[in-house]
């Protein structure tokens, strides 16, 4: 297991820079190159060449990589053209709004999505298996933002049940300790800020987690009747263990290995789809920053969300890719 | 990296391939055979088929011309007032006063355009990428080989980093158009058929019939290009099939980061569909058509593609 950690870890190390480099290129290929959304429109060419310099634009290629390079692993990814704050500061203010948003979505869709897999394939061919089947297939084909955008008029604007925008309502006041605010609230005792946080992330997570729900019922489902089908499972009734051993001993363990894989591809649509919904919601996470950044060429923040986004899904991969290692020996053995 | 992802996709790979040696006869006809008895698959092809009549016969169909804001005056922006169906008008009027029936059948040409360009290019560039590493690395010696693992390296960190993302990049790249949101979906589906295309010519590469064309002296820039590219392809197609169906929705979903097609004069569900979330509360009907439109296409083509996939698969043949 260690042999294979380092290994794991090693390969990191070269997926990492390999995607410095790739975002090095592509940060250089942009339209017009940094310096002309910095500059006004009339500026002259002496303007530009000055600013060149002093951006070290002007220096060999090679030597502007390195420069990339030890500002980023300083965690300095400039100033956000369009607030004019760093981007690290600004990430690192709204991330944890973004980590709180997904992992509920998770939550909802791993404890709904896996017992609803699990009752699919025990009573195959049922309409409960119907409606999960055909439910799921219908489920990857909404468009997050439409979904997110009808459930908050109907729940929110008309019916107004839950509110419609933000993550607290105004006039609240909470500690911060982890950022996550429903955890907050809990730690500090202020219990009317944790409720008033989760009512605002009813919405916003449901939306974000239709996608992961329908693809966790799917693979479990699946998984679930690949196992039932083993000869194990066989002989294990047949030597009397109880319904609920099999079910958690047997057939659950060894068919969570693909539905732990799917959850791991999961992250990557997670993060696309918390862009989508947050501004949908005026979340305030760093969904609602790349909709921004986006709309308004912010280069630089777009760039410093791509390297972290992408940083973090390569590193909770690896996470996924050790879980599975240590779930399965024979992942194990054959590296 | 991403072991999982790419077991996965090679697990695909190989059920595409062994359903090749299991059964004589040819094994296209064996799965449309099996195709034609599923339920999924037929509704999957009704619907394909309904969405693409329309894209093709859409401008002679449409009641109206899908720009003439005729009803103009009828529509009253600030105070909510949308005229919904009436007789001449089956789905009302957008906000400019033009004839959603009549931008909802136009428009499925532009999205069914969008769909199967960004598929291409993913097919196409990922074929080239991953019809190359499969070639080097099993006939180029130890050289190719080296070449092989380069690309395939860098293949797996593209597949590392979320499809919005890639998409998102691209785009900044390139400025606002609709042919951005085909550029930028196209290229975020590469590498995942450059891993297939991949994994299924090595698969083909081992077998006997390629050790036969090599025994016979067949040169092997032909035994790659006649032989085991045309037998790797089962596979790619099934995914390009569910490739069309999520490019539909992302390019939607870049539509509506402002990214799409800033030309309201040739309509597009995408583009539809962002457009209306600015009225959502007054007129949601507006949201809905297109995003109906999208849903039952993007299903068609999915059911499409997973009915061939089981039909592929030799696992659930054998329960037959």
């Amino acid at each position: 297991m260690l042999r294979y950690t380092i290994k794991r870890l090693l390969q990191l190390v070269v997926a990492l820079l390999g995607l410095t480099l790739l975002l090095f290129a592509w940060f250089k290929a942009l339209p017009g190159g940094p310096e002309t959304r910095m500059l006004p429109d009339n500026a002259t060419d002496q303007q530009r060449e000055a600013l060149r310099q002093a951006l070290g634009l002007d220096e060999p290629i090679w030597f502007q990589y390195g420069e990339f390079l030890s500002r980023i692993v300083r965690l300095d990814f400039g100033s956000s053209l369009s607030s004019g704050r760093p981007i690290a500061t600004e990430l690192a203010d709204r991330l944890p709004a973004t980590i709180e948003l997904s992992l509920w979505a998770m939550a909802i869709a791993i404890g709904i999505g896996i017992p609803l897999g699990y009752l699919a394939a025990k009573r195959r061919g049922s309409w409960l298996d119907f409606t999960a089947v055909s439910g799921s297939l219908v489920g990857i084909c909404i468009p997050v933002f439409f979904l997110a955008a009808m459930l908050k008029v109907v729940f929110a604007q008309q019916l107004g049940w839950l509110p419609t925008t933000f993550r607290l309502s105004p006039g609240l006041t909470y500690t911060d300790i982890t950022g996550l605010r429903v955890l907050d609230g809990l730690l500090t005792g202020e219990f009317d800020v944790a409720l008033d946080a989760a009512r605002h992330l009813v919405l916003p997570a449901l939306a974000l987690a239709s996608i992961p729900l329908a693809v966790i019922v799917r693979i479990t489902r699946a998984s679930v009747l690949e196992v039932v089908g083993e000869d194990f499972v066989r002989t294990a009734d047949a030597k009397g263990l109880k319904p609920q051993t099999i079910r958690g001993r047997h057939v659950m363990k060894n068919a969570m290995l693909p539905i732990i894989t799917v959850i791991g591809l999961l992250l990557g649509s997670l993060f696309a789809g918390a862009v989508l919904t947050e501004s949908v919601f005026a979340f305030g996470g760093v969904g609602s920053f790349v909709y921004q950044a986006t709309t308004e060429r912010d280069y630089p923040a777009l760039m410093g969300f791509i390297l972290v986004i992408a940083v973090s899904f390569v590193v909770l991969n690896l996470i996924v890719d050790l879980a599975y290692g240590f779930l399965d020996p024979r992942v194990r053995v054959r590296s | 990296m991403m072991t999982s992802k790419i077991e996965r996709l090679d697990r695909l790979v190989e059920a595409g391939v062994q359903a090749r040696h299991g059964q004589s006869g040819s094994l296209w006809r064996q799965s449309l055979r099996r195709m034609s008895r599923s339920p999924m698959a037929i509704c999957g092809a009704i619907i394909v088929s309904l969405f693409v009549l329309m894209a093709i016969l859409g401008p002679w169909i449409a009641p109206y011309s899908p720009t003439a804001q005729t009803w103009g005056k009828e529509v009253f922006l600030n105070q909510n007032i949308f005229p919904g169906p009436r007789a001449e008008n089956w789905f009302g009027l957008d906000h400019l006063g033009r004839d959603m029936f009549s931008r909802m059948i136009v428009g499925a040409r532009q999205t069914l355009l969008v769909g199967v360009v960004a598929t291409l290019i993913g097919f196409l560039a990922g074929a080239v990428i991953g019809g190359v590493a499969a070639a080097s690395g099993a006939f180029g010696g130890r050289w190719g080989q080296r070449v092989e693992s380069v690309i395939m390296r860098t293949v797996d960190i593209a597949l590392s980093i979320p499809m919005l993302l890639l998409a998102l990049s691209v785009a900044a790249l390139l400025g606002p158009s609709l042919t951005t949101v085909m550029i930028a979906v196209g290229v975020a589906q590469i590498p995942i058929f450059a891993r297939m295309l991949r994994g299924s010519m090595l698969a083909q590469a081992h077998s006997d019939y390629v050790l036969a064309a090599i025994a016979l002296g067949v040169p092997k820039p032909r035994i790659v290009v006649s032989h085991i590219l045309p037998n790797s392809m089962g596979p790619v197609i099934v995914q390009a099939t569910l490739v069309l169906a999520t490019a539909i929705i992302e390019a939607a979903a870049l539509s509506y980061l402002g990214l799409g097609n800033p030309d309201p004069g040739n309509p597009e569900w995408g583009t539809m569909l962002s457009d209306a979330q600015r009225f959502l509360s007054g007129a949601p009907q507006l949201a809905i058509y297109p995003a109906v439109g999208i849903i039952v296409t993007a299903l068609g083509f999915t059911l499409l593609g997973e009915a061939m996939r089981e039909s592929l698969d030799p696992r659930l043949r054998r329960q037959e």
